[in-house]
């Protein structure tokens, strides 16, 4: 049996109104709107929430305040950025900050310079030459995924591998690759939403990717 | 003219991102290419890299539940007598 995925962006999200008359419509306290609202991002800004908090009734009521501070907020809306961007900014600003107060994270001021500066590199360097004719090139050999059966790379247990090498993330790398590769946002989008400049986007982004291609590597060869 | 220096894997992996986001200038790209070109186990990794991305992009939808969605009507109710 196979299972229909869900195409980007979610039908949900492809129904609603342009962002001016959803606000107007919130303003005008029509619940359809919230509801519609709700349904296209609540899974979104659970997903986001949760690299934050230390489990999911947690996300549930920072994104429940969250919601709240969007309707507070409605009025400051600008349209600058897309409703969705801005939902998301407020939501991980509540979930950064919720998690500093908790003591489970750095400060929002460090998010680039954690992350951004030092750090491990995506590949253990142990497995290139470090001296001689070879310097720099892989000491073995990379395997070819090509060679795998198709329903290896789409199978329920690999995506189950995917998901838990991106829950053992760092919450930043892990809201980049959220963002990116499974929201599909693109990279402005996702600076904006997290007020981070395009290249420590891009270092989180490759730390992040690093490390589930890893995860991936051991599952597949058994290294 | 001077011949560029070769990129080395090693360089090359650390670059994979920036090479698959276009944000190379031109000169490193072409670099980064003509590696490529010649190095089987760097063709290899960035395949790898894209099968990664695939399979991240196939991670379902979270869905909402109904008693988060009557929890969150009743959010709005508040919220719209003030």
């Amino acid at each position: 049996m196979t299972v229909a995925l869900e195409l980007r962006p979610p039908k949900t999200e492809a129904a609603l109104p342009d962002d001016q008359s959803l606000v107007e419509a919130l303003q005008r306290g029509e619940e359809s709107a919230f509801v519609a609202l709700v349904e296209a991002y609540q899974g979104l800004l659970i997903r986001l929430a949760m690299p934050y908090v230390a489990h999911r009734a947690m996300a549930e009521d920072v994104v429940q305040e969250t919601w709240l501070g969007v309707l507070r907020g409605l009025g400051r809306f600008e349209a600058r950025s897309s409703l969705k961007t801005w939902i998301c900014r407020i939501l991980v600003n509540r979930a950064r900050t919720r998690a500093e107060r908790d003591g489970r994270l750095i400060p929002f001021s460090s998010f680039t310079a954690a992350d951004g500066e030092a750090g491990e590199p995506a590949v253990d360097p142990a497995r290139f030459y470090s001296t001689g004719p070879f310097e720099g090139h892989w000491m073995s050999m990379v395997q070819s995924w090509d060679d795998l059966p198709e329903e290896s790379l789409l199978s329920d247990e690999t995506r189950e591998r995917v998901r838990t090498a991106i829950e053992a993330l760092p919450a930043n790398q892990r809201t980049v690759i959220t963002l990116r590769d499974i929201e599909g946002w693109q990279a402005p989008e996702v600076c904006t939403a997290l007020e981070i400049s395009e290249a420590n986007q891009r270092v989180l982004l490759h730390r992040a990717r690093g490390k589930v291609r890893q995860a991936l590597e051991r599952y597949f060869e058994g290294a | 003219m001077s011949e560029p220096v070769e990129m080395t894997c090693h360089e090359l992996v650390e670059l994979v991102t920036e090479y698959l986001e276009d944000a190379m200038v031109p000169a490193e790209r072409a670099r980064l290419e003509l590696h490529l070109a010649g190095c089987r186990p760097c063709r290899h990794y960035l395949d790898q890299m894209r099968k990664t991305i695939d399979v991240v992009g196939e991670i379902p939808e979270e869905t909402v539940s109904p008693e988060a969605r009557e929890d969150l009507l009743s959010v709005f109710r508040a919220w719209k007598r003030g």
